[in-house]
């Protein structure tokens, strides 16, 4: 049944409208919600929602519970290649909870948080953006960690990021639900605008695992792997200090040394390379940078420190 | 005047980025004003380069107090500003929400540290500011409300309106905020318009700039009279939303005083022309912010009215 949760006129012949898909079976009503398309630019979730829903469809007799589908927050965004709010120029991610008596997109955000809370689990699915790739991952912050984590690793991720407490994420739409009690997970994977097939492979194995783990999944489900789990503390992260095209010659997903040469940021009009990039730490490379135009500062790569590693 | 560049920033297209600084005077660190830090800020970067012409007449004069050093920061984002971008160029962040910056951070981090560094031990800071949405204000000022500036100061301005905000998390990064935490009394000054100029407004801001700087002991000059500044919070204005999508056109002004019921605005059809919604004001009292766009959506912020 596909319902929706939030609608506003546009100016032209047109509404805004925020719509979701609900599968429901069985006696449960264990609800998990699976939520994406916040920033019009991230896409990783599209592939994943059809993958989870054609699959609960095709085996709806072992589901028994409520699944809840939000492919698109900003449909507007996805649309116009944009990663927020077209028109306002918002990070939409920093709206909720958004007010009832609010402008448009307050009062939408308002709309989505009510309609999401009370989920057993919601699944906010991210996948960076245009500039850099993400090993799969679950973010949380520390004071959601005890009740999170548990989630976290029934989600086959390769990474778990508990990360300090920021006031300004607290505008998140994770935030806001996990802060009213509904416990809502933060994936990051693969890069904007594209579809990584494989991630969404392993995301959706998953999402099954957990779906079984709470009770609303009957069938087979992959074997999930055990996520590193990291503080804060121990990521390191590689900026550019100089201007020009990044080119790496690390890969994504090795172990590096610190001091280890990752890639070289080259200068096209004199041929020279203007900045030898090292690892920082000992790790493993879990971001990476995509796009290769950088400037001073620009994130070239963050490295998951292991134990007893070096870092800076 | 002494100009200097306070942050620089190489490109790999283009001409090295340089933020430019104007000092007058000299000795204790008594006000900074920063301009346009997004690339539509005409009117913000305006209404700095008409500060950088009075302080120079008053340093000419020997006008400005003894050890008062006061720094003017037009422009800190011209590289978005000269392809017509809001945003940084690159990557579309805001630079006003990545205070206090992290030297070793991202690029506007970088950008937000390096200004920061420069600014952040001022008795007193004024940021020339906007608003998301399109539109015109009357000029007024604002503070947030952090506990640590006097809201009462915001009357050394004689606006007509004085404004305290009730910071959000999303303000947390902000210049303003940032200011304040690192114990600088800090103001947001609206002057009306913001990618185009306003001589108006931009005289009324430069006016009540120079009027705050003279009552705080910063410069001598002498300003056209101000007003007496009325002082409210923030959530005891009035919102007005549209309730209908299509073309609007407003029937008021800012500045203009209405009583409740009396017509705002409308909003026709855009097709056929046919009115689906008259704007009627919920209060009596000022308009202080106007919609300034043809087209608009349902549950737009189309007035803003102070009781």
């Amino acid at each position: 049944m596909i319902e929706t949760v939030a609608s506003a006129a546009l100016a032209v012949n047109e509404n805004l409208n925020i719509r979701k898909r609900r599968i429901q079976n069985g006696k449960s009503k264990n609800r998990l919600s699976l939520v994406t398309g916040t920033h019009g630019d991230e896409l990783e979730g599209q592939y994943l929602a059809y993958m989870v829903g054609k699959y609960v469809d095709e085996h709806i007799d072992q589901f028994d519970g409520i699944l809840d589908i939000y492919p698109a927050l900003n449909p507007m965004g996805i649309d116009s290649i944009t990663r927020g709010i077209p028109m306002f120029d918002l990070d939409m991610n920093r709206v909720f909870p958004g007010t009832k008596d609010g402008t448009m997109i307050e009062v939408m955000c308002s709309s989505i948080i009510d309609d999401l809370s009370g989920s057993d689990v919601c699944i906010d699915v991210h996948s960076s953006n245009i500039f850099l790739r993400e090993i799969p991952q679950i973010r949380m912050s520390v004071p959601t960690a005890p009740t999170l984590l548990l989630y976290a690793k029934m989600m086959n991720v390769d990474f778990v990021w508990i990360h300090d407490a920021a006031t300004v994420l607290e505008s998140t739409l994770a935030h806001t639900l996990n802060s009213r009690g509904t416990k809502t997970l933060v994936v990051e994977m693969g890069v904007g605008m594209r579809i990584t097939k494989e991630y969404c492979q392993q995301l959706f194995d998953g999402v099954l695992n957990l779906m079984k783990e709470i009770g609303m999944w009957q069938g087979e489900t992959a074997p999930v792997r055990e996520p590193v789990v990291s503080e804060g503390y121990e990521v390191g992260f590689v900026n550019s200090d100089a201007a020009g095209i990044f080119v790496p010659v690390a890969d994504f997903g090795d172990t590096v040394k610190k001091g280890d040469h990752i890639g070289d940021v080259v200068d096209p009009l004199t041929s020279k390379i203007v900045e030898k990039v090292l690892a920082v730490c000992d790790g493993m490379i879990f971001t990476m940078r995509e796009y290769p135009v950088v400037y001073g500062g620009s994130l070239l790569a963050r490295i998951l420190m292991t134990s007893g590693g070096e870092g800076q | 005047m002494k100009k200097k560049v306070l942050f620089s920033m190489k490109s790999p297209y283009r001409e090295q980025l340089d933020i430019i600084g104007c000092r007058f005077g000299h000795g204790r660190k008594a006000l900074a004003i920063v301009g346009a830090m997004r690339g539509n800020e005409v009117q913000q970067m305006y209404v700095c380069s008409r500060m950088v012409q009075e302080l120079k007449k008053l340093e000419a004069k020997g006008r400005i107090a003894e050890d008062c050093e006061i720094l003017v920061i037009p422009c800190v984002n011209y590289y978005s500003m000269n392809i017509g971008k809001r945003f940084w160029a690159m990557d579309n962040t805001d630079i006003n929400r990545m205070f206090p910056g992290y030297d070793q951070g991202e690029t506007t981090q970088r950008i937000a540290d390096g200004i920061f560094t420069k600014i952040k031990d001022y008795d007193y800071g004024i940021q020339l500011a906007s608003f998301y949405q399109q539109g015109n204000f009357l000029p007024h000022v604002k503070v947030m409300d952090t506990g640590f500036t006097d809201s009462e100061l915001m009357k050394d301005f004689g606006l007509e309106f004085g404004i305290v905000r009730k910071p959000r998390p999303y303000d947390t990064t902000t210049l303003n905020y940032n200011w304040q935490i690192w114990e600088t009394k800090a103001f947001s000054v609206y002057a009306n318009a913001t990618d185009e100029i306003d001589e108006k407004a931009a005289d009324e801001a430069v006016n009540a700039i120079l009027r705050f700087m003279d009552k705080r002991g910063i410069i001598s000059a002498k300003t056209p009279p101000g007003y007496v500044t009325v002082i409210m919070n923030e959530s005891d204005t009035r919102q007005v939303q549209s309730e209908a999508a299509g073309i609007f056109v407003s029937l008021t002004d800012i500045g203009k005083t209405v009583e409740r019921g009396d017509i705002l605005g409308r909003i026709t059809a855009p097709f056929d022309g046919e009115l689906v919604s008259e704007i009627r004001s919920p209060v009596s009292g000022t308009v202080y912010f106007e919609y300034h766009s043809p087209l608009i959506n349902a549950k737009t912020v189309c007035f803003k009215i102070i009781k």
